[in-house]
This record gives structure tokens, sequence and C-alpha cells, in this order.
């Protein structure tokens, strides 16, 4: 499946830890203000395909990558790429909220603050503005400078949402994002998830075929490291088209 | 009874009477010291025996205030060298280094732990001693000497060097991948990473680090002896000499004749050092806690 303009586009990718061949030849074009979700059996490669989005792996030396990430038309991979203006343009979100040692505002203000912010004034108005956008901010606008350890881990994970909102990414990338939280903070984020894809590329690793279902718009199916297929939601997951995606997708259609 | 249920509770309650025991043991070597000390504290109050510093055991009069400053500067100068040499290098291995060479690195830091002191003694009399004598001390005083707190505190910084890299070391590793993925996942650099998640969310580890590794090197006798000078004045800048409180005992004991005094005051010195100790624990507990309760 190919997009006119796409947001992401990976080409001929290979990676390997250590000797295993961890994913295996991948093409694929991620759409622009679109939800993408990647599902798979446990240790397919799909937590390792969205890392290599934003070069995560850089920091384990193990991993080797072959092959093109291209970002707006730009390789990633391109020996002069500059690593942290690629990280500055993608949010991330983990499987378990990692807020940094700090307070609840300076979570917020964290991103802003390496990239040379520093007037006060603006600071303020970015930590609200993106406390509201994640719908924290009347849950936490008394205590702002207490520390965000202390908040619930439904509302940690907004907090890192809105932590990486707030250095104005184009992309949030989240890897099963709602695996920690129980129902009602995990339709929250999903809600906001389809709030945000107004405004950002989505891209979201989950083993939950039914979220993938309520958010996304195009699903890929990944086994063993490779992308066995990609199509719109309803068409993948009610009609798949491989044998394999069928098999993995049986219990989810009866 | 179930046979391994009796194996379960002889377990527990052999383990019990062990930790009991090594906390009973601090207890009585603490108590030991201050009964051997009793004669001299009698003839003497406790005041007079820490703000005096004149030492003339034939005489009886035992004052403990130079070896109580002489432990305290090579003490300090040990930690103001070692411990940024040692955060940077525990950065560089645990954040910056390559698996192979954190891998060929920490086993040779980790020998540096292996070496005798009296290795570093000598080391720091040929080495050490005559390179603050002839380059560094000229500069700053007129009458330079190489045997001083400063030469102490360097070979004691050095004997420190593996204990505190590798527990930073330990303490980095504690905190979360996820933790630097998500600042790094900002656009942070390395560095700032380091500087901002890294260092903070460890603070408390270091500070233990640190705690550590002052109680070690109060203790620390041969070495410091070879090279510190063992002059009885309290040291009034780095190139001066001094006398640590474990030189006194080492030096001293076992000549001190027959007098019942000179026996009491050296156990003495003994009992402050443990004192000392302790209370450097208790203090930086305290701290501990109130820097953990604010960055949690």
């Amino acid at each position: 499946m190919t997009f006119e303009t796409p947001h992401i586009s990976v080409q001929n990718l290979n990676l390997y830890y250590g000797a295993n061949h961890a994913l295996k030849n991948i093409n694929i074009d991620i759409p622009n203000k679109k939800v993408t979700s990647f599902i798979g059996p446990s240790g397919c490669g799909k937590t390792t395909l969205l890392k290599t989005f934003n070069r995560l792996h850089d920091s384990s030396l193990e991993v080797r990558v072959e092959g093109k990430v291209l970002l707006d038309g730009e390789n990633i991979y391109d020996k002069n790429a500059e690593v942290t203006s690629i990280r500055k343009k993608m949010g991330l979100l983990s499987q378990r909220p990692f807020p940094l040692p700090m307070s609840i505002y300076d979570n917020i203000a964290y991103g802003p603050r390496i990239h040379g912010e520093r007037d006060r004034h603006k600071l303020d108005e970015i930590v609200e503005r993106h406390l509201k956008d994640v719908a924290l901010w009347p849950e936490v606008k008394d205590r702002l400078k207490s520390p965000a350890s202390r908040l619930s881990i439904g509302q940690q994970q907004r907090l890192c949402l809105a932590r990486g909102l707030a250095v104005n990414p184009e992309i949030i990338l989240g890897d099963e994002p709602t695996s920690a939280l129980d129902p009602k903070s995990t339709q929250k984020i999903e809600e906001l998830f389809i709030e945000l894809k107004e405004k950002y590329t989505i891209v979201l690793v989950t083993h939950i075929l039914r979220q993938a279902r309520r958010v996304s718009d195009y699903v890929a199916f990944i086994n063993n490291g490779e992308i066995i297929e990609f199509a719109p939601t309803e068409e993948l997951l009610l009609n798949p088209k491989q044998k394999l995606t069928q098999e993995y997708v049986k219990g989810f259609v009866s | 009874m179930n046979i391994r249920l009796i194996k379960d509770k002889l377990a527990g309650s052999t383990m019990l009477i062990l930790t009991l025991a090594s906390v009973f043991l601090a207890i009585l070597v603490g108590w030991g010291l201050y009964y051997k000390s009793l004669p001299l504290l009698e003839e003497n109050s406790v005041w007079d025996l820490l703000s005096s510093s004149v030492w003339k055991p034939s005489k009886g009069e035992f004052g403990f205030f130079a070896f109580i400053m002489g432990t305290l500067w090579v003490t300090g100068i040990a930690i103001v060298i070692a411990l940024p040499l040692c955060l940077l290098c525990a950065i560089f291995i645990s954040e910056y280094a390559h698996p192979r060479l954190r891998k060929i690195v920490v086993p040779v830091v980790d020998l540096l732990s292996g070496i005798p002191p009296v290795v570093f003694g000598v080391w720091g009399v040929l080495f050490v001693v005559p390179l603050i004598e002839d380059y560094i001390a000229p500069v700053f005083v007129d009458y330079p000497m190489g045997y001083s707190v400063l030469a102490g505190g360097i070979v004691l910084g050095v004997m420190i060097f593996p204990l505190i890299i590798s527990l930073l070391l330990e303490v980095f590793s504690a905190v979360p991948k996820e933790m630097r993925d998500a600042s790094l996942s900002m656009g942070a650099t390395q560095w700032q990473t380091v500087k901002f998640v890294l260092l903070r969310k460890s603070k408390p580890g270091i500070i233990v680090s640190v705690v550590l590794a002052v109680s070690r090197a109060f203790g620390e006798t041969i070495a410091v002896l070879m090279v510190c000078g063992s002059v009885i004045m309290v040291p009034g800048s780095v190139f001066d000499p001094g006398y640590p409180l474990p030189a006194l005992i080492a030096n001293n004991y076992g000549e001190m004749l027959s007098a019942p005094e000179y026996e009491s005051a050296l156990l003495f010195a003994a009992f402050l050092l443990f004192v000392i100790i302790f209370l450097f624990n208790a203090i930086s507990r305290i701290v501990l806690g109130r820097i953990k309760r604010k960055i949690e």
C-alpha cells in the first residue's frame, strides 16, 4: 500500500541484534495525520520497528541497522543526520509511564528547556496548554510543584504524553502505551489519540486488536520480523488476505 | 509438623541470630573501646581532650585536636579529588563507553582495589611526595615539603577510586533505561540526559557512595601514615604535614610501655574514629531521607 505523501517511509530496512535478524526487509509507508497500528505476536519485532523511527537503538551498540527510514523524504540513518532534531519531531509513549525525577511542571518544561526556552511566561503557557491537551490540567493545576511520581499511573501516562507534545513533535510513537493502565485510563488515552490525529501522525504498537480497531485507520500485521499485511483497519481485521493474518485475527473475527 | 516447615523456621531463626550477632558485635566494639578509654576520661574532661592539641604522653597531657583535624583534612582532600574524577569516569563507563571497552575497563578498575595499601604508600613516597615538594608546593609556599596532608589526600583519593566507581556504576545501572529514553526521545543530548535525569535520579545513591567511601577513608592507615609526615600539628593548609588518628594508633600502640593512661589515650583515639564514622553515617542517612522525598 502506498500513499502520496507518506510521513515516514521505510525502505528495505533490516535490523540485527548481534546475529539475530530481527527485522527482515521492511518496506512500509506511514500515512500523514492518521493512526497506524502495528499488531503481531510477542517478540515479532513491532516495538523494534517503532524504535527505529527515532533511532532509540543508537544507545544499544549491539544493534546494526541497514536500509532507509525517510522522514519527510530525508533519511534519518544518513551519516549526516542529526539525531536530536529527528527525535524532537517524535513524541514517545512507552509501555509504562516513566515520569522524569522532578515535579509535574518540570516534566512538561523539560523538553522546551533542553531546547533553550528560558522565558518563564512562555514555559508557564506551554505547561498549561499541554496539560490541557491531555485533560490533566484540572487534576493537577494546584500541585504543579509536587513530584510527578505521586500521580496515579494513568495520570502519569497522560503526563508523559503531554511531556512529549511539549517539544512540538509531528509524530507520536506509542509502544503499547496502555498495557499498564486500568480500563478507564486506557479509554482516556485512546480518546486522546483520536483527538490528536487531527494534528499528529500517530504510530501505535498494540497487542489489543480491539484497541487497534477503535483508534487506528491502518493496521500492519507483523510476524517474525516481517510485515505480512498492511491495510485499512476494517479490511485487515475483518477480511485479511494472508493466511498468517487470518490465523492471528481469527479469535477476533469470530 | 511437616519437615519442610521446620526447615523454614530453622532457616529464619538462624539468620535472625546471625544478624543480631553482627549488630551486637558492633555495639560490643564501641563499648569495649569506651571502656578502655575510661581511665583517660576520668582524668580529663572530654572537651579538653578534643580541643587541646598538646600531646605529651610523658607528662600525661593528651590533646586530640591535631589528630582529628589531620584525619578530616586528609579525608576531605581525598573526597574532593576522587569524587569528581570518579563521577566522570563512572558516567563515561556507564553511558558512553562501547560495551567491549566497558568489559575491559571495569575489571581493571576493580584490580586497583586489590593492590595492598602499603604499595600505594610506597607509590606515594616515591612519586606523590617528590611531585608536591618539587613542583606543586613551591608555587604556593616558601618552604615546600612533600610529606603533607595533600600527599595523604592524593594517595587516599586514588585508593578509594575503585570503590567509588563500582558503587556509582551500581547506582547508575539502577536508573531505568526507559527514563533515559524518555529524555533522549525529546531530543535531549546524551550530556543533557546525564545532567538532568541520570545525576538527578542518582543523587541519593551518589550520597550513599560518598558516605561509604568516606567511612572507608577515615580508617585507612598505613598508606596515609607513610606520606603525611606524622607531625603533631593542626594543618593550616594542604601543604602542611598532618597526623591522622589511625596513624597515631598504628605508630604508638605496642610501644607505649606500661603507661596505662597512654594505652587508654590510644584506645580513646580509636573510640573517636568509631564515633566520627557513626555520626557521619547517621547524619548522612537523615540527609538522604530528605533528598529522596524531594526528588521522587
